[in-house]
């Protein structure tokens, strides 16, 4: 690793590896980092070592990852696994551990590529062994080729959810349950925005057929589901909630024996490193979640650039255009690119990056979290969880006075764990939001401050 | 509770975990192997002591936690097995050697 590289990429999925490939293509030095053992990000996890098994349950989406992945592991520049970004700053000095070992590396232009993480999901029962988020059961199957055995229920909203149902389905897994959260009528109050998303067809055509698979496995189907909670003592038997079994029929309370249980509803971005650079980012009310302001080349200043779904949410396919769009403006920016092949190349990207977006606000519309996930309906529901902090303690916290997240933080230690937020600090706005009756771009959200990743003293010491 | 999508996985990783040997697919993450072996929790939490398994297996959540091979606080969803790994339980918050470092 050297002290300097003209492009730094942290991240190597989808966006990053196109970036990274684009880049190096026209000449730039670059070098990528990335914390997984392995390159291709959330989607691409493992693609280029996955067993025939692994690819025909996956499917063509993460098949399609193969090629990007193999034309990155040879892509002519530096790349380095299992790297932990522990420190950055507004002058793109990037603090790293690397087998034990601390560097700070200066990046003459940056791009960060972190990806998106699910949002938090905290109802009662949330922290027990056996609750885990469908994207970790979908890592499982990805990264280790485990699949779960037993009683298992899947909970929540949003494509991912459909996806991982009809992914088990394929390999043979039995699903006791599908408990969807999406709240009533939402299809038809987003039909106005069907008409932009038109482009975007083949995504509704995906999305009926994930649902039509499951319908035809006679996966029993809960719709419009509230109340859900998750039950035991030291770990998970049971979860309880609230539906109709039948379309007209009146609402119920049901309970479900259950060893395993997947929630989810949707993802949002990983803003931790774009704030850390100082970033500029905006509450985003359509995709309920803090997007990083860039413009379309994932340029937010000068020499600084932030692209994919650590941005904003726009899916593998327009992360990728993403990541060569940038990649590309990166190159021209060191004139490297000539001025022909700028113009033709840089227009074709565009046009298509703005054809993939198309879709985007129908489904941000459909799959918009309901209220009652994102703030708890119980006060004793744990929203932090390291330090195992409740809502009745945020609450009560507002109440005496405390006069925004990180007040709150100071107050009650919320968010001051090892995984410093990235599970509660959304749902911490919300409740002050809520109970101070201020919008969410008012309220804002925990501060990020360095380590950015759990650091040994011994490492400080060493710098 | 987990098993392995293919038949044709070799065990062929020997790990301790929590003091007992087990032989796991190599590739694998800890974390995927504390599942795979059938492991009631992998932590528990310095405030209340509660058992905790991992959430997000991306790195973010931070659930994970354990001790391998001596040092405490690694994520164990990040971490591949490797052979003769010592995996150890985390219980409570780890010593300040290997702790992290709140800012
Ligand atoms: C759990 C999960 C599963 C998903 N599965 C699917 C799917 O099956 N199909 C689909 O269409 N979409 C899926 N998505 C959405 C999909 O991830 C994205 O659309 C796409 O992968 C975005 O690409 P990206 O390059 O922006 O980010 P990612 O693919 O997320 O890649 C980001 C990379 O940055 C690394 N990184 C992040 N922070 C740091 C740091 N501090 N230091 C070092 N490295 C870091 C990450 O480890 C990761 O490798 C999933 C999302 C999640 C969260």
């Amino acid at each position: 690793m050297k002290p300097s590289y003209e492009l730094l990429i942290i991240g190597a999925g989808p966006a990053g590896m196109s970036a990274a490939c684009e880049a190096a293509r026209n000449g730039v030095e670059v070098c990528v980092i990335d914390d997984q053992p392995e390159p291709g990000g959330q989607i691409y996890r493992n693609a280029s070592r996955a067993t025939a098994k692994q690819n025909q349950v996956l499917g063509k989406d993460y098949q399609q990852g193969k090629n990007l992945v193999d034309d990155f592991k040879s892509y002519g520049g530096e790349y380095y696994a299992n790297v932990s970004v522990w420190h950055l700053d507004a002058s793109n000095q990037v603090g790293v551990i690397k087998a034990e070992e601390n560097y700070f590396i200066s990046a003459k232009n940056l791009v960060i590529a972190s990806g998106a993480q699910e949002r938090a999901m905290p109802i009662r029962g949330w922290q027990l062994p056996g609750v885990m988020y469908a994207g970790a059961g979908q890592i499982l199957l990805k990264g280790s080729g485990i699949v779960p055995r037993g009683e298992l229920v899947l909970a929540g909203t949003g494509p991912l959810l459909l996806l991982l149902a009809s992914q088990y389905l394929h390999a043979g897994v039995k699903i006791k349950a599908i408990l969807d959260t999406t709240p009533k009528g939402r299809i038809v109050k987003s039909l106005d925005k069907l008409f932009s998303g038109v482009q975007g067809y083949e995504y509704l055509i995906k999305g009926a057929s994930l649902l039509h698979h499951i319908k035809a496995a006679k996966v029993p189907y809960y719709k419009h589901v509230e109340g859900l909670c998750a039950v035991g003592l030291d770990r998970v038997n049971n979860v309880s909630f609230a539906s109709a079994t039948k379309a007209g029929r009146k609402v119920v309370n049901i309970s479900l024996d259950v060893d395993t249980l997947l929630l989810h509803q949707g993802i949002i971005p990983n803003t931790r490193l774009a704030r850390a650079a100082q970033c500029e980012t905006t509450w985003d009310a359509q995709q309920s979640c803090w997007t990083v302001a860039t413009n379309e080349y994932g340029l937010c200043r000068q020499n600084t650039y932030v692209v994919g779904d650590g941005a904003r949410v726009m899916g593998a396919v327009a992360s990728r255009i993403q990541g060569r769009l940038c990649g590309l403006h990166v190159a021209e920016s060191l004139s490297k690119v000539d001025s022909h092949n700028w113009q033709v190349l840089h227009h074709d990207l565009l046009k298509k990056l703005r054809k993939e977006n198309a879709i985007r606000p129908f489904l941000n519309a459909v799959y918009q979290p309901a209220d009652a996930y994102l703030i708890p309906q119980q006060g004793d529901v744990i929203v932090c969880r390291c330090e195992e902090v409740t809502l009745s303690d945020i609450q009560d916290a507002v109440r005496l006075g405390c006069q925004g997240p990180n007040q709150v933080k100071s107050y009650t230690r919320c968010g001051m764990g090892p995984c410093q937020g990235t599970q509660c600090s959304n749902t911490l706005s919300h409740i002050v939001a809520k109970q101070t009756d201020m919008p969410m771009a008012e309220v804002g959200e925990l501060r990020v401050r360095s380590p950015l990743s759990p650091i040994t003293l011994g490492q400080i010491a060493d710098l | 509770m987990f098993e392995l999508l293919d038949d044709n996985h070799e065990f062929d990783t020997q790990i301790s975990f929590d003091g007992k040997d087990h032989l796991v697919p190599s590739n694998i993450t800890v974390a995927a192997a504390a599942l795979l072996i059938g492991a009631k929790s992998i932590r528990e939490t310095p405030v209340t002591g509660a058992k905790r398994m991992p959430l997000c297996m991306m790195g973010v959540c931070y659930e994970c936690l354990m001790k391998i091979d001596g040092v405490g606080n690694q994520r164990s969803c990040q971490t591949l097995v490797r052979q003769g790994m010592v995996i150890e339980r985390q219980i409570g918050a780890t010593e300040v050697e290997a702790g992290y470092y709140e800012a």
